[in-house]
Formats: C-alpha cells, structure tokens, sequence
C-alpha cells in the first residue's frame, strides 16, 4: 500500500515535471491534457474574473447610451458595449473547458463569491467619463491583455487574440471623445479634467498591488499568466498615457509626478491601497448596484431562456412527428 | 423547469475558397439561435461569409493519452515522403 502511494506520488511528479517543460518549451495546454490541479484551478479563476470583468464592465458604459450628445458617439458606444458581451462570452466559454459551469460562474459572481475589476464600482458621472474610460480603463486593460495572447493555456490565449483585435478601437473612441472636449468650451475641458481627476488613480490600480504584496507573481509568470510585474506593467502606462495628457492640454492629478533622466521614466506619487482594498471588498460606491444589476438581468430573464428551451423542445418532437408518420 | 442551454460548437468560412475553421463556442437553445448568436458573437467585423454550428455534445474527440499509439505510429514512415527516396542530382522535373 505504502509503495503503492510512493509510486502514485512519483508518477505524478514526473507528469508535473513533463507539463512544466511543455509551456517552458512554449508548447500550449489544451483542455483535454492532462494538467496539475492548482493549474486548472488558477485558470478557472483568472479566466472566469476575467469574463465577469467584461460583463459587469458594460454597465457604466450603459449608463451613459441613451445620452450619448450625438448618432456619431451613440453607435460607437453601443458597438463597444456590444464587443464587451462578445469578451464575456469568448472568456466564459474558454473558462467552460476547464470543467467549470456557466451556470456555476455566474452563481459565484452573483454571490459576491467571484471578483470582476474593482475599476467598474466607481460611477459614471458625466460623459466625460465615457471618454476617461476609453482613453484610460482601456488602455490599461490593453496593457494587462496584449501578454496574454501568448499565455500557455490554448483557449485563454486564443480568445485573448480576439479580444485585443477587437480593442484598439475602445481606446482611440475613448480619446477621441476626451480630444473633442478639450477642444471645446471652458465647461467642457472642465468636465474633461473633472473625470481624469476621478479615473486616473482607480486606473493606476488596475494593475494590482505592488510587486512585494503580489502573491502569484512567480507561479503566473511560469504559466505566461504574466508576462511582466504589476509594476512594471503599472510604468509602462504612466510612461504613455502621461504624454497623452499633455497633448490634451490636461494635468494628470498628481503632484509628485515628474519625468526622470536618469531612469527615462516618470516618478510618481504614492498610490491609495485603503482605497484599493476596500473596493476590492465590497465597499466601493457601486459594488452593490453592480451585482444586483447582474442578478436582476439574470433572474428577470427566467422565463425568457425557459420559455426558449420550450420551443426548442416542442419544434423537436414536431420533427420526430413528422419523421414517424 | 431549470434546464441549461446546451453548448454549440462554431466554424466560419472566412471567404469562399477557403475551409469553415474553428472559432469557439457558445451557448444557445437551438440550433436557429445557435447561427444567430455566432453571427453576433463572432462575425461582428466581417469575419466570415458562412457560419456551421454544430452541438457540442456531437462531436467525439480523440484522446490525448492516446496519442501514442495514434500518432506515433506515422513517425517511423519516412518513406511516405518525396526526400526519402535518393536519385542523382542532375535529374530535373522530378
């Protein structure tokens, strides 16, 4: 019994041993390989997150379709909340592979048990802030993506290909809008400058905790979960979006930033994680009107997906009918 | 009643001439809102020209444990390609 075990044991190390190499070997994993546990089960979570990131993400958007100022930005807006429910969809299906259901995901984020991007518990104010999601929220989220499209597990990666194809345009509609109001009246730049004040520290946290308080920094970078640190990810979209700012005639609400020679980089000032940690627990100011927005979709639409699988049944015995007599 | 939509498989023909490719799943009732839904989901920029979607359920894959003895076996057949076989250098068309 005992040897038996030992062997088990080593069989299974050695398994490990040839699953390691493979995506060291940038070989990809595809649902039906075998795969350690805690792989499938990280995957599980990062891929599902990452769904409901998507999907939660189409509310503040949709806030704001109905008071779009012209056609122009209504049917960019609308096209851009449509590719969101796209992502959710590619993302949940990949995450199905692993074992998990749909049904199973969305209980775990309708119960506060699944987290989604903390970015999308802030509100939507004005519609400057449609612009400051674009131009920033987007951007960020692009520099978080573009590594995954070369993450080890097959499904993730390909449906990352996608999503980043799909994604440019958020980002240029989203600046174009911040472009055009700065263009405009004295009240219109103010609104402009009024959202990046509120967006820009919130973005600056998308990229997690900094690298010291980062727990799955290592095992991820194994995986290509990550392919670069929260901090350096967080740097590298300073490093861009600050000369962005500047051509938008906009100031970046911190007062510590500055460009440094000597690292060819900006310093910048000290990142609120009291805020950050509260969001993430439940306390940020649309956390609850997110979910119970979710919930509400998913159980007002009952008896439309029942009502659905009715008439699919009912038009299959009509065939088999037809095939009898 | 509590049942779940069943999953579908989804292949798109990018352009006439070329094969129908694999490009995800998705969920729906039947299949009338299967096609519909892949038009929506994964041909939003003019992906494709013809769409196939097919019950994920149908569809029996091999077994990547079994790769050994179903792979494997072509790999000690050299002689079923064109280099395995020597002629003189100066022969042409050939």
């Amino acid at each position: 019994m005992e040897n038996q075990e030992k062997m088990n044991k080593e069989k299974l190390k050695s398994m490990e041993a040839i699953f390691e190499a493979k995506i060291a070997n940038d070989e990809k994993i595809e649902p039906k390989d075998w795969m350690p546990e805690k792989y499938r089960k990280t995957h599980i979570r990062q891929i599902s997150q990452h769904a409901h990131s998507e999907i939660v993400g189409m509310l503040p958007e949709g806030n704001w379709i109905t008071r779009a100022p012209s056609l122009r930005r209504k049917v960019a807006l609308l096209a851009k909340v449509q590719d969101e429910a796209g992502h959710g969809l590619y993302l949940y299906s990949a995450c199905e592979t692993l074992g998990i259901s749909r049904e199973e995901m969305y209980d775990q984020l309708h119960s506060g048990k699944a987290k989604y991007s903390s970015i999308f518990n802030y509100p939507t104010l004005t519609w400057a802030d449609m612009g400051a999601i674009g131009w920033l929220v987007d951007g960020a989220a692009i520099i978080n993506q573009v590594p995954l499209c070369n993450t080890s597990f097959g499904p993730y990666a390909r449906a990352m290909v996608r999503v980043c194809k799909e994604e440019s345009f958020h980002q240029r509609q989203g600046y174009e809008i911040m472009m055009t109001l700065c263009n405009g009246t004295q009240e219109q730049k103010d609104m402009a400058q009024d959202a990046l004040n509120r967006w820009w520290w919130p973005s600056l946290m998308m990229f997690g905790p900094t690298d010291d308080e980062s727990t799955h920094t290592e095992q991820s970078m194994k995986w290509k979960l990550k392919r670069k640190t929260n901090d350096e990810l967080r740097q590298q979209f300073i490093d861009q979006t600050v000369p962005q700012a500047d051509i938008l005639g906009l100031t970046v609400p911190d007062l510590d930033l500055r460009f440094n020679n000597d690292t060819g980089h900006y310093d910048f000032g000290k990142i609120d994680w009291d805020e950050f940690w509260q969001v993430v627990k439940g306390h940020g100011r649309c956390n609850k009107e997110r979910i119970s927005a979710r919930k509400n979709a998913w159980d007002n639409g009952k008896w439309v997906r029942d009502a659905a699988v009715a008439y699919a049944e009912k038009q299959s015995d009509k065939e088999e009918v037809k095939k009898a007599v | 009643m509590n049942k779940n939509w069943p999953l579908w498989e989804v292949f798109v023909r990018s352009k006439n001439g070329l094969e129908h490719r694999h490009f995800g799943s998705l969920r729906a009732a039947d299949a009338e809102m299967a096609l519909n839904n892949a038009r929506d989901v994964y041909t939003r920029r003019s992906e494709g020209v013809s769409i196939w979607v097919v019950e994920s359920k149908n569809i029996k894959a091999s077994n990547p444990e079994h790769n050994g003895e179903l792979f494997e076996p072509a790999a000690d057949k050299a002689y079923r390609h064109p280099t395995f076989y020597n002629l003189p250098d100066d022969i042409e068309h050939m």
